[in-house]
């Protein structure tokens, strides 16, 4: 199914203000609703859900307005961060509630909804866990559960809130690898909502990045990661350093000195220059290169960084630098711009 | 042998102590005189006096209303904690505060007030009357003052629990489907059943134990609006303390036993739908 | 903050019923309530003042009722007091100490409260009464309890002896030892601590239980009804007196004695509120009776 989000804005949520959001997800696709908290990107979410009102703005299910409908009609699953297991109810029981409330007309009978509860604890690969009681799982699996009940009212969408946010990094890391699975094989349109940028980066088709109430950019990964269309989604998706710099529309000046970069994105007057540790490389202090002083430098997970203290300050930059590069802190060096980006300061 | 764990903070020994000979003096004593009476009576004794018509006539009143009253008390406690904490209404403080009138109230005042009130020229009284209800020296007047007596009981048992039902799992059932009330029905009454219970079982305890508020509306005729408390009292005014004990005690047992059911059913709707 | 218009649910849409169930629900609860709680007690003022005030006033002036009067603030000023130095010891005993019976002791703290209180007062005629136990020596040296002002504080100690305790227990123990042992590892002395530390954290516990014990004793009518004897003027309290005017038919002094009551209840009640909702934190968070 695809929807249509349409310039909705909500005053207050249970989480965050929505000021103006549009927003097309295709039918099929994995998109992600990227931010910090407070960003609405939850208020989102549950807009579409329909358990919060917008005060303006429409959705669109596949061309139908459903920005009046009930939730109980809007045929949504959603799997909540704390997983909202019924916790009196065994799994199959959980499992089976959306088909148990049906209205009679609609409601299968017993054994079909059996064999429907079967097949969803297979998928989920929980055969055999149907007799027990949300207490006795793990959160993984709780998760999981919640997500097989979602999925037995055959929704047209998937809704997750931070579906992963409860649970340890390792669980964390497995139950992604498996949702992107899922996902391949079912192809429902899936929505989740993450403050994790690994997360939303590995997982999604898309990613919607929101901040303060506003989309900021909506792209494939390596679009937001590669061509980020403002500050914040530079600055928020992947690590960067940024400087204060002046543009005069021909080059850049760091106080004073025109410095030579490669960088994209164009502005005049003054302006800041985003870069990404593996961007900047260390060298001789020479002209056209930022002046600076090494005040850092440590050993990371993959190789080895250096902080500099560039010109006079206060600003930051962050390096990757060779493990062998003959470098220490009090060093005076040269940082080149292999590839940056300016964005109006 | 340690009789207590060894903590750094003083006064054990005073304040065990003074709780002990208190609790001694006031409560052990006392009730080691009951239950010497009801040993010099023996099962026997007690027996006799328990198939006295009257006597079980009182108590079949006395248990049978007060359950009658519980269960009462049970469904409109329900609505009403569900209303105080969920909604928002002009003067809800106001009636939140009300709810522990009965609790606040002497006994005695509340009796005489609802005796008036349900009188046949009373105002609900004269009301009831005009349908050919009469309250007043009737069992229903019984009935009435213990549903009175017992409601906070059964308010304040559910309340907190209603305040802390998880708001997700009421969103989560919605997302199923489930219209309104069926997510009452299938998810928030089973939540809240151990509570009812547990309030079910303290207005039950207090309504068969209930003699100030019943006795000016009751009429207290024998066999017929008679209840237990009443008779001991009688008794006790005849220096029939064996026959006084008598009664007691099997009101004791009996209350006990229902008790005692009512905390096994507990456990079990606790471990089958609370699972915390 | 969604809306709270009257009638507005104070949650989101989809957690709350629909506005008509909800305006008949809250209709019905109300009309419950009114029928049973609020009439009964306009019914007293109704019924006090159904003379007039001078008739209203008279029924003071009665030596009985004042005698009445003092009687019920004797009792109070003797059972409450001892009651709340029980409480305050039984609450550090439990709160602060792990030892054996300890279970035992709470249970049977919790013991009136499940007793009839005519059955409260029996055991006190047991145990004391003309043909009780002690009944024959107590009269061999010419001591009253029973048909007595000893027999009633006694009885109304039985059954208000819990209150006190059963607020301050579930409170100290959610406050836990912490403070007491920073203070000793400060130098203070046992009591110093509970007096400059203990009792200021539990001090509007300790008035909120105060408060609910004293409201039973003055209005504890079962128990007292059974030891006291009824006898007018000497060992009759205001909740007696308040029957012996109902039976004579005497409705408006009954009415009139009730009324004060009445009074001290909606007080008791009013204070009990005004603490829960000022220091609603500085008391225990459980079921409170």
């Amino acid at each position: 199914m695809q929807i249509r989000i349409a310039d909705v804005a909500k005053d207050f949520g249970r989480t965050g203000a929505l000021r103006g959001v549009s927003l097309d997800i295709r039918d099929g696709e994995l998109i992600a609703l990227l931010g910090p908290s407070g960003s609405g990107k939850t208020t989102l979410l549950r807009v579409i859900a329909g358990l919060e009102i917008p005060k303006t703005g429409k959705i669109y299910f596949d061309g139908e307005d459903a920005t009046g409908m009930s939730v109980q009609r809007r045929r949504i699953g959603f799997v909540f961060q704390n997983y909202a297991l019924f916790k009196h109810m065994s799994v199959a029981d959980n499992i089976a509630y959306g088909l148990t409330v049906l209205p009679r007309a609609e409601r299968p009978p017993r054994s079909v909804i059996r064999q429907c509860v079967q097949e969803l604890l297979d998928l989920v690969q929980l055969s055999g866990f149907g007799g027990r009681y949300p207490r006795q799982l793990s959160g993984g699996q709780q998760q999981r559960v919640a997500l097989a009940r979602a999925l037995a009212v055959k929704p047209r969408v998937l809704l997750l809130d931070e579906p992963f946010g409860a649970l340890d990094a390792r669980v964390r890391k497995d139950l992604r690898r498996w949702l992107r699975e899922l996902h391949g094989r079912t192809g429902h349109t899936t929505v989740f909502v993450t403050h994790d940028q690994e997360e939303a980066l590995e997982l999604a088709n898309r990613v919607a990045i929101l901040n303060e109430g506003r989309l900021e950019q909506v792209g494939t990964p390596d679009e937001v990661y590669d061509n980020p269309a403002s500050a914040f989604v530079m600055s928020f998706v992947g690590e960067t350093s940024s400087i204060p710099v002046e543009s005069d529309g021909s080059g850049l000046m760091h106080e004073g000195r025109r410095i030579e970069a490669t960088f994209s994105g164009s502005c005049t007057g003054p302006a800041r220059l985003f870069a990404r540790p593996k961007d900047l490389e260390i060298g001789a202090a020479a002209e056209g290169r930022l002046p600076g002083r090494v005040v850092n430098l440590h050993r990371t997970a993959t190789g080895r960084r250096a902080r500099i203290l560039v010109g006079s300050g206060p600003a930051l930059v962050e390096s990757e630098v060779d493990v062998a590069a003959a470098l220490a802190v009090g060093d005076a060096v040269g940082v080149i711009v292999r590839r940056g980006r300016v964005f109006p300061a | 042998m340690r009789l207590k764990q060894t903590s750094a903070l003083p006064g054990f020994g005073l304040s065990v102590g003074y709780t002990l000979l208190y609790l001694s003096l006031i409560v052990l004593l006392p009730l080691a005189a009951l239950v010497a009476e009801a040993a010099r009576l023996g099962p026997g004794g007690i027996w006799l006096v328990a198939a006295d018509p009257r006597v079980s006539a009182a108590l079949r009143i006395s248990f049978g209303l007060a359950l009658a009253a519980a269960m009462t008390d049970c469904i409109f406690g329900l609505l009403v904690a569900w209303v105080l904490t969920r909604y928002d209404f002009f003067g809800r403080r106001f009636v939140d505060a009300a709810v522990d009138l009965p609790f606040a109230l002497p006994t005695a005042v509340a009796g005489i007030s609802l005796a008036t009130l349900y009188a046949p020229n009373g105002w609900i009284g004269a009301l009831l009357a005009h349908i050919g209800i009469k309250v007043a020296f009737t069992p229903a007047g019984i009935f009435v003052a213990l549903v009175f007596v017992a409601l906070p009981f059964t308010v304040r048992t559910v309340q907190p629990l209603i305040g802390e039902i998880d708001r997700g799992v009421e969103e989560a059932s919605a997302t199923l489907g489930a219209s309104r009330f069926q997510t009452m029905r299938h998810i928030v009454l089973p939540m809240l059943t151990p509570a009812l219970l547990t309030g079910f079982a303290l207005a039950f305890a207090r309504s068969v134990s209930e003699y100030g508020s019943v006795i000016f509306i009751a009429g207290n005729l024998p066999y017929v609006s008679e209840i237990a408390p009443v008779l001991i009292v009688i008794k006790l005014e005849e220096f029939n303390y064996p026959g006084a004990t008598a009664v007691a005690v099997i009101m004791l047992a009996i209350a006990f036993m229902v008790l005692l059911a009512i905390n096994l059913v507990q456990a079990w709707s606790r471990r089958r739908f609370a699972n915390a | 903050m969604p809306e709270q218009k009257r009638g507005q649910a104070i949650l989101p849409s989809v957690t709350t019923e629909a506005p008509v169930v909800r305006t008949i629900l809250i209709a019905v609860a109300l009309v419950f309530l009114a029928l049973c709680l609020i009439l009964p007690v306009v019914v007293v003022f109704n019924e006090a003042f159904r003379k007039g005030l001078a008739a209203y006033l008279s029924t003071f002036a009665d030596p009985d009722a004042l005698a009445a009067i003092r009687l019920t603030l004797i009792v109070a000023a003797v059972a409450v007091p001892l009651n709340m130095v029980f409480g305050i010891a039984a609450s550090w005993a439990i709160a602060k100490f792990e030892f054996i019976g300890k279970s035992l002791l709470i249970t049977l703290i919790d013991l009136p409260f499940s007793i009839s209180p005519v059955v409260s007062g029996l055991i006190y005629v047991l145990l004391f009464g003309a043909q009780g136990i002690v009944g024959p020596w107590l009269k061999a040296h010419g001591i009253e309890i029973i048909f007595a002002l000893p027999g009633i504080v006694l009885a109304t100690i039985f059954v208000t002896f819990p209150f006190v305790a059963r607020e301050l227990i579930p409170l100290m123990q959610e406050q836990g030892s912490t403070d007491e042992e920073a203070a000793m590892t400060l130098g203070a002395s046992g009591w110093r601590a509970f007096m400059t530390v203990t009792l200021p954290n539990i001090r509007w516990g300790l008035l909120y239980g105060v408060l609910l014990c004293n409201a039973r004793a003055m209005g504890e009518f079962g128990a007292v009804s059974v030891v006291s004897g009824h006898i007018r003027g000497v060992t009759d309290t205001m909740p007696l007196h308040v029957e012996i005017l109902y039976n004579e038919y005497n409705f408006a002094a009954a009415f009139a004695m009730a009324s004060l009551l009445t009074l001290l209840a909606l007080v008791t009640l009013a204070a009990k509120t005004a603490l829960e909702i000022r220091y609603g934190d500085a008391l225990a968070h459980t079921a409170r009776f």
